[in-house]
């Protein structure tokens, strides 16, 4: 499983953030071609991003580049990026199936040989991209994570973004619902007020409560936050270690039933409970399960 | 011959004379007297207010030769130093000594003065700007005289620096001679670098725009220890007295580093109630004591006190009850004159008191933690705080080395890399502060503990903090900017760095002109 709970994102046309990009301990650098770089700037932030993907250490962090839009410059940045070995590529305004074939083409002519295969994170932020959701989740191996733009969406909607979010609840339900159905990731959108830590705190909780695997974060100041929310807690951690030596006793004791505080513990909660544990310990909370 | 920390120093400097070099940061003791001004008498009819400088200088008289000590509390909107000097230059007088505890651009006035042969000889805690260029590539024949803000206290006090005459710009007197840094156009809150200047110059004189009626309250320098005020237009531009850099900063490493700096002092275990705290005015420094307030905050921690440059930041906390005292040597920013105005847990001490090491106890002897920054450091530890990387002088010690001395644990924050630059060298270019007074380097991408703290080390890497060794982090941003070829100075030595205690820790020698 990798880890995701936060990905952020770095301009593409800043050397310096580009430099500095691990240091801030996010799961996933996303470094940017699209919005951050002007039209007249995307060649120069090429091959900056080029040149950093093959000598910025960037530590822990995964590194992803979001390239341009399909009908933009997606062809010259897959062609510049992908031989430099990024860890995968964030396909901004992705609308259907087809639009992933077509990147998945556009990757396949230019992988090296031996390369590790470039995975796909597809950005749905237009009301086509979230409808096509489970196609757009399902179209290839490569695709490992939906993520969900919330402005150019709501734009497209006709709505406005709000602190709450209530305007984007449908958007956020249908990508996690369509990426859990195709067995992968589902990031959330960023939170765009970086002044706001409070409002921040609160959009990330809702995010994990409705199921989120992570937050695409716009600022470094960000990431503690996202992290202490999608990290386990230690009753997070206590439940599922509960329930995992529940489930073990029963199996000991030859029974296909397991319960815990009078609760039966079936499938997707042992599911859940290893997917804590797992978490836990990729994060260094726990060393091994009790 | 080398010094403790390994500089080279000649055993004598023309202009200096017989060096005494930099044993250690505790081993050199005092030994010598306090100096003692001459005693004077006032008759009750006598009066101190004199029309305008020249005529002080005549009444005192200055005569060619003599020291002229000033403050640097006005910073960069400083009238008074120009004022004088150009006073002395009308007056036709030759080889003056300054004495002015920092140098800012808007001293450049000072150069022609200089050339002129006004002035000879400079004595200073910083400089930048012009003079400090100027300096760099020879403006003085004789060396300048780099100290800390605790050495020039300590100097004065036992007269290795002996002063003629103290000018004291004064942003509110009275005609006696009482005088205050909170009042007038041009309040700038603390006096406190004055202090010792007052105490023992032999003249004292009080240059304000600002009469208030007498008794002057509150007092800072006394009328006991002034002998002439002197009404002028304007002592300087308060625009230049608050510093520009009094804001958190916003960049994401900055905050990073702030961020690691204050997990830092919560692993050390030192903050807790009563926990004594310096920090500086960058920005970078204001973001870790907001991340330490809010740890405070948190825990319910109460600080005794905070000290040095005071910014409305550390006043907030005063107000709200985090430190229970302020104690202000200068003061940064418009809050900080309103504080030291009204509140009497906000005190204003002197140079000597903050930070002499020869006295019966200064102020950082009783500091926790204190945050300082760097230009470079060597992996001994060794910091330089006087030359950028072109090899020219633009700073100094300031109070740097002397809480660095003082705190019970010393941390350097810094960028590891300074834009193409690493930070951390072989050998700085400037040692100011030695390496067995600093204890900790927090940088975005780690953190180094110096060896002969094992105790912090083992705490921080207890508290999961990203502790390296400072020859790794070395590598680290070596292998990202490169490695930097040395500077070749010239061998003219421009400027000495004496270390607190009066020795010297290293000399300055010349750049290309």
């Amino acid at each position: 499983m990798d880890l995701r709970r936060s990905m952020l994102f770095i301009p593409g046309n800043n050397p310096g953030m580009l430099q500095n990009g691990g240091v801030f301990g996010a799961d996933s650098v996303i470094l940017d071609l699209e919005d951050a770089v002007a039209p007249m700037e995307k060649d120069a932030a090429r091959f900056l991003i080029a040149h950093a993907l093959q000598t910025v250490d960037y530590g822990t962090s995964e590194k992803v580049v979001r390239i341009n839009p399909l009908d933009t410059f997606a062809a010259e940045d897959i062609k510049a990026i992908v031989p430099c070995c990024p860890d995968a590529i964030l396909v901004p305004k992705v609308e259907s199936a087809a639009d992933i074939h077509q990147v998945v083409s556009m990757i396949a002519a230019v992988e090296k040989p031996g390369q590790t295969p470039v995975k796909i994170i597809a950005l749905l932020e237009t009301p086509c991209g979230i409808a096509e959701a489970y196609s757009i989740a399902k179209a290839d191996k490569r695709v490992v994570a939906l993520s969900l733009g919330a402005e150019d969406y709501t734009a497209g909607l006709g709505a406005m973004r709000t602190r709450e979010g209530n305007e984007i609840f449908t958007a956020r339900t249908l990508v996690i619902n369509a990426a859990a159905a195709a067995g992968i990731q589902s990031i959330d959108t960023p939170y765009t007020d970086a002044n706001d830590e409070e409002g921040l705190l609160a959009d990330t909780k809702l995010a994990k409560s409705l199921g989120f695997k992570g937050k695409l974060s716009i600022n470094p100041r960000q990431i503690d936050t996202i992290h202490n929310v999608f990290n386990p807690s230690m009753s997070d951690i206590d439940w599922a270690e509960q329930v995992i030596h529940a489930i073990r006793k029963a199996e000991a004791e030859g029974s296909g039933v397991a319960s815990l505080n009078g609760k039966m513990v079936d499938l997707p909660i042992v599911n859940r409970a290893e997917r804590i544990l797992h978490l836990a310990r990729l994060l260094g909370l726990i060393e091994e399960v009790k | 011959m080398k010094n403790a920390i390994g500089r080279e120093i000649p055993e004598n400097i023309p202009g200096i004379g017989k060096v005494k070099p930099f044993a250690g940061a505790f081993a050199t003791k005092p030994d010598m007297n306090r100096q003692a001004p001459s005693v004077k008498g006032v008759r009750p009819t006598d009066n101190k207010l004199v029309d305008n400088l020249v005529d002080v200088f005549k009444k005192i008289p200055v005569t060619d030769g003599m020291t002229l000590s000033f403050h640097h509390h006005f910073r960069n909107g400083d009238g008074v130093v120009n004022m004088v000097l150009a006073t002395a230059a009308q007056l036709g007088l030759k080889n003056l000594k300054v004495a002015l505890s920092s140098v800012f651009p808007v001293h450049a006035p000072m150069i022609e003065h200089v050339k002129n042969g006004v002035v000879t000889a400079l004595d200073t805690n910083y400089m930048s700007g012009p003079v400090a260029q100027a300096v760099s590539r020879g403006l003085f024949e004789k060396p300048v005289v780099l100290r800390t803000h605790g050495g020039r206290g300590r100097a004065i006090e036992s007269g290795q620096l002996k002063i003629d005459v103290a000018f004291i710009a004064a942003p509110a007197a009275d005609e006696y001679g009482n005088l205050n840094g909170v009042q007038g156009p041009a309040a700038c809150g603390s006096l406190g670098y004055a202090f010792p200047d007052a105490q023992y110059a032999d003249h004292v004189v009080a240059v304000t725009d600002f009469l208030g009626e007498y008794p002057l309250s509150p007092i800072s320098i006394p009328q006991t220890r002034v002998d002439y005020v002197v009404k002028v237009d304007c002592v300087g531009d308060p625009k230049g007295i608050v510093s520009g850099t009094t804001r958190i900063t916003k960049d994401p490493v900055g905050l990073k580093i702030a961020e690691t700096a204050a997990k830092v002092i919560q692993a050390t275990g030192l903050l807790k109630d009563g926990f004594a705290f310096q920090t500086g005015a960058g920005g970078a420094s204001l973001a870790t004591a907001s991340i330490v307030r809010k740890m405070m905050e948190k825990d319910n921690i109460v600080g005794s006190f905070a000290l040095g440059g005071i910014t409305g930041y550390m006043v907030d906390m005063l107000e709200k009850g985090l430190f229970k005292k302020l104690m202000d040597v200068q003061g940064f920013d418009l809050e900080a004159i309103r504080s030291i105005a009204e509140n009497p847990n906000h005190l204003e001490v002197g140079a000597d008191f903050y930070a002499s090491p020869f006295n019966a106890g200064c102020a950082v002897n009783k500091l926790d933690v204190v945050i300082l920054g760097a230009t470079e450091m060597d992996t001994d530890f060794n910091v330089n705080v006087v030359t950028g990387s072109d090899g020219v002088i633009m700073g100094g010690s300031g109070g740097h080395a002397d809480a660095a001395a003082g705190a019970k644990v010393t941390i350097v924050v810094a960028n590891l890399l300074r834009g193409r630059l690493p930070i951390i060298v072989d050998k700085v270019l400037t040692a100011t502060t030695p390496g067995e007074t600093i204890d900790i380097l927090v940088t975005e991408r780690g953190v180094a503990v110096n060896p002969r703290r094992v105790d912090l080390r083992e705490r921080l890497v207890a508290a999961g903090l990203p502790v390296k060794d400072i020859s790794e982090l070395k590598q680290l941003a070596e292998k990202i900017a490169g490695t930097p070829k040395n500077l070749k100075t010239g061998e003219n030595i421009v400027a000495v760095v004496e270390y607190r205690d009066g020795t010297i820790i290293d000399v300055v020698r010349q750049v290309e002109a």
